[in-house]
């Protein structure tokens, strides 16, 4: 390894590093609404769009994340739906991580127990006013370490944004490879940025993991 | 409507042959992960302290990297440093191995854990062998366990195979990319039809699979 080239090949992968930030950022904010809203869609049964959420469940779990980016990013524009390379790995990486996002909120609101729900309707709150201040509180305490885990797993997928040419660190790392052959340096780099963003993540999330073992 | 080309010619013929591309790759690494796995989640379970700094430090390795890194580590980095020219095909084979290998053995591990002290002790005062209680109690229990979550990781491996073709695997998505490349000038609409068509292609595979493993689980719960 040249530690000269690495060094030299730096400023490039933090460039780099930001793109894969903001767009995991992005498409975990995105992901994190969509789930929510599906999940208590579900909890609720609201007609119609109880339905079509367990479809769009289905597909986004079910379907590979380079398909759906790819008819997002090649499919649609026949449509006349044309999106930036930006908007379009967000969109993706919400459309993936709201089906897995709305799992993990469903199944934790599933378990807060229908006492709760009854006492509050009793104490006269609407339900919404119920599922904000008694319900959803108590569900995030038990959804949060699968949702750190569906973090983990939306950083990792942001690395298919490369295949429409978003410079993220995937792509940087090709374009070296593929342009000077510093194959060694470059993969270095690039699993040393990875492990720099996720390392991190991941510790939170066993550490949430094992406090909330422990609560139980 | 101008999804008339999926008809034409070749066209479903080629798709499945991708789509057999696909799941030769998916299924060799399953069954390579398995052995792996297990032996993995055995070793887990065993008191020796430098095993378990080995084995964990492997494990959150490979549970941090996105697959397509490891595919890029194991394609390009083991022609320049070990002088290995695996063909993209073997390069994704051994990255799915040892990432199922290695979610496996955590979930063996999880499942071994989970069947507790007292079901071991109360079959050796019953008079069974270690072979017996291993074969007859904790195998059976802990397989239940095992089951759903396992399913689920076949369904990830198999959605995560498209991205072989960024190595240059011709599978199911190089191959739609290929027809849509074919017929560019005849039907212009190809690229909304064809990854629709491959959503669902994958979907019909991964989508039985899901249930199965919520049918296995909701079986352990009852």
């Amino acid at each position: 390894m040249d530690w000269g080239l690495v060094h030299a090949y730096t400023p490039l992968f933090v460039t780099a590093l930001r793109v894969t930030l903001m767009v995991s950022a992005g498409g975990v904010a995105a992901a994190l609404v969509v789930g929510l809203l599906v999940a208590i869609v579900r909890l609720w049964h609201v007609p119609v769009l109880d339905q079509l959420s367990i479809a769009y469940v289905e597909v986004a779990r079910n379907t590979p994340s380079l398909v759906q980016l790819f008819f997002l990013y090649f499919g649609l524009p026949k449509l006349g739906i044309l999106l930036s390379q930006e908007t379009c790995a967000i969109v993706c990486l919400a459309f993936l991580g709201g089906g897995y996002m709305a799992e993990a909120f469903r199944a934790a609101l599933v378990a807060v127990p229908p006492i709760q729900h009854e006492s509050a309707q009793v104490l006269g709150l609407t339900r919404r006013q119920a599922m904000r201040h008694v319900v959803l509180p108590q569900a995030m305490a038990q959804a949060t370490p699968a949702l750190v885990a569906n973090v983990v797993f939306l950083v990792k997928e942001s690395s298919v944004v490369s295949g429409i040419a978003l410079a993220d660190l995937m792509y940087v790392a090709k374009d070296i490879i593929g342009q000077s052959y510093d194959t060694v340096e470059a993969l270095f780099l690039l699993v040393v940025a990875y492990a720099i963003i996720l390392l991190p993540i991941s510790a939170v999330g066993s550490a949430i993991e094992r406090r909330f073992a422990y609560g139980r | 409507m101008g999804a008339e080309f999926l008809l034409q010619g070749a066209t479903i013929k080629r798709l499945l042959v991708g789509l057999g591309v696909t799941l030769r790759i998916s299924l060799v690494s399953v069954a390579l992960s398995i052995p792996f796995g297990v032996l993995m989640g055995v070793l887990f379970t065993r008191k020796n302290r430098m095993l378990q700094v080995v084995l964990r430090a492997y494990l959150n390795f490979i549970r941090v990297m996105p697959q397509l890194v490891l595919l890029y580590v194991v394609f390009f980095g083991s022609a320049t440093t070990l002088g290995l020219n695996f063909s993209g095909e073997v390069a994704s084979i051994i990255v799915f191995t040892l990432w199922g290998a290695a979610e496996l053995g955590d979930l063996v591990r999880a499942a071994l854990e989970s069947i507790p002290r007292s079901q071991y002790d109360s079959s050796y005062v019953l008079g069974l062998t270690q072979r017996q209680t291993f074969l007859r109690v904790i195998l059976p229990q802990a397989l239940s366990r095992l089951l759903p979550p396992s399913v689920n990781l076949v369904t990830r491996i198999v959605k995560t195979t498209s991205l072989c073709m960024l190595i240059g695997v011709v599978e199911v998505v190089r191959v739609g990319q290929q027809i849509i490349d074919y017929y560019r000038f005849d039907y212009p609409q190809g690229a909304l039809w064809t990854y629709a068509t491959l959503a669902l292609l994958y979907f019909c595979i991964c989508w039985p699979l899901s249930m199965l493993s919520k049918w296995l689980e909701g079986r352990n719960t009852r």
